[in-house]
């Protein structure tokens, strides 16, 4: 399974991808809020979206899997 | 005197607020969101309220809500701190209003200084240099490039209502400052609500050079000299030293006497800040004026032998400064490092649990911090949690001391910026004091400034 991780810790500020969603290697899919930053998190593969892990609001660690892609 | 002040902050800054009101026997009075409920800032306070949720917008920046605090638990003065509502005109006002003491300049100094626009030009009637560039606000593209001419590229376009460099641009020709423009407007105006940018000179590894002042309301005002602050990441400060090695006693007497020029022009009172950019040559510009105490403010203090939250506290109660403040020149070198919980390469924010913290002790080290072991940073507020100050006879001991203490300073949990700070200290060009706002990239110290 393919998956989209997260680059640092920090709250889901907003989520731009739902299941079933194709994505490109490259595209954003979650933008993370950390200490008055916003820094996007790009899929590293293309893929369709198969689950959202997280949910707006919800705290990351930096490498916990946020997007799952088939 | 004050007798009991709310410290309208949090982490270091309120700390240090605290500790300056506990010397003066000023009691105290914290706030704090739900994040911070168990901070070390409120159990150093004589009180506590609670001011509200976790983001700042919900807690910090609630202007009418925290001067209702204030009121409720019979404060009768407020301390903004830096950031935050520090800069807020209208906190000021509405400290004013409900009878309170705000520990600041007047509304309409914050107000002048705010726009870096009417700012500039307010320099500019004071016989202040300024970098050469548009009087006033570039309303489209065409302005821009129009002004861009006749100041002569390379040119810099920034946002009146700017900080932390966001919406600036540097453009070495025409066609980069209009492919600029539009995008750099619009996001400016997501930021700051005011997309009201303006065209600069830009100026080639310029040392950002610093004036603190300090002005009681009887008409006295005098300058402790400089900071330099050149060593910067994403446009903030994270290295700041007294003196520069780049300002002699004769330069410093002339900047500092630009700056005392603003402030009687402002009718400032308080501590404040009026910021410069030094040229190669030497010749140097108003850049802009921090109507507030600064994060870097320790290193004048170790510098001078001053305790500049102390006099705020007594100019705030409107007391007259001391004669023997007066004609004060630097007796020692004090360097400051912002400890942040970031990625040192890439600068991006590491919040967590910190499983360790040692802070090393020794002559001439002075730490300021907001949080202890086993507290949790959060992804809320800035990452920077603590500053460690060395001071020493020379700027040789003093970068001594520093890159020795930094080799003591222990934190886990989180990652931290030390390795960089390390570096920074240690590097050859840093220890000949050759420093600029360019250095860390041209220095190969990042990637991503």
């Amino acid at each position: 399974m393919k998956t989209v991780a997260s680059n640092m810790a920090g709250t889901v500020f907003k989520i731009l991808v739902s299941p079933g969603q194709e994505v490109k290697a490259g595209d954003d899919v979650v933008i993370l809020e950390s200490m008055k930053m916003e820094v996007p998190v790009a899929a590293e593969v293309s893929g369709t979206v198969a689950k959202v892990r997280v949910g707006e609001g919800d705290f990351v660690n930096e490498g916990d899997i946020i997007v799952e892609l088939e | 005197m004050l007798t009991k002040v709310l410290v309208a902050n949090r982490g270091e800054i309120a700390c240090r607020i605290i500790r300056g009101c506990k010397s003066l026997g000023i009691r105290t009075v914290a706030i704090y969101s739900e994040a911070d409920a168990s901070a070390l800032h409120v159990s150093l306070a004589d009180e506590a309220v609670p001011a509200g949720p976790s983001p700042v917008a919900q807690s910090y920046l609630r202007a009418d809500h925290i001067v209702e605090l204030a009121k409720s638990v019979d404060a009768d003065a407020i301390h903004p701190g830096y950031g935050l509502l520090s800069e807020n005109a209208n906190f000021a006002r509405l400290c004013r209003d409900a009878g309170l003491v705000f520990v600041g300049p007047p509304a309409s100094a914050i107000e002048e200084m705010g726009s870096k626009v009417s700012a500039r030009a307010m320099a500019a009637r004071a016989g202040i240099p300024v970098v050469p560039g548009t009087a006033g606000a570039v309303e489209s593209a065409q302005e821009a490039a129009e002004a861009a001419r006749l100041i002569g590229f390379p040119v810099m376009l920034k946002a009146s209502a700017g900080g932390g460099g966001i919406g600036m641009v540097t453009a070495y020709d025409e066609e980069a400052l209009l492919q600029a423009f539009e995008s750099s407007v619009k996001r400016v105006k997501s930021y700051f609500g005011d997309g009201t940018m303006y065209v600069e000179k830009y100026i080639p590894r310029p040392r950002h050079v610093e004036i603190q002042i300090l002005a009681d309301t009887h008409g006295n005002a005098l300058h402790f000299g400089e900071r330099e602050c050149s060593i910067q990441r994403r446009h903030q400060k994270i290295v700041e030293e007294a003196p520069s090695s780049a300002v002699t006693p004769e330069l410093r007497e002339r900047i500092g006497g630009s700056a005392l020029r603003l402030v009687q022009e402002l009718g400032y009172t308080g501590v404040g800040t009026v910021e410069f950019l030094l040229d190669e040559d030497g010749q140097y510009y108003f850049l802009e004026m921090n109507t507030r105490l600064q994060v870097e403010h320790p290193v004048t203090e170790e510098a001078y032998g001053v305790d500049l939250v102390e006099w705020q506290l007594r100019v705030a109660a409107g007391e007259q400064l001391a004669p023997e403040l007066f004609g004060r020149e630097p007796a020692r070198h004090a360097i400051e490092c912002r400890i942040c919980a970031e990625d040192p390469v890439r600068f991006l924010p590491s919040p967590g649990l910190v499983t360790t913290l040692r802070l090393p002790e020794g002559a001439g080290i002075r730490q300021e911090i907001g949080i202890r072991e086993g507290d949790f940073i959060t992804p809320y507020y800035d990452p920077m949690f603590a500053k460690m100050i060395v001071s020493g006879a020379t700027r040789d001991e003093a970068c001594a001391r520093m890159a020795e203490a930094l080799d003591r300073y222990e934190v886990a949990g989180v990652k931290s910026n030390i390795p960089l700070l390390s570096s920074i200290i240690r590097d050859e060009e840093f220890l000949r004091g050759n420093t600029h706002t360019s250095f860390l990239r041209e220095r190969g110290l990042t990637s991503s400034v």
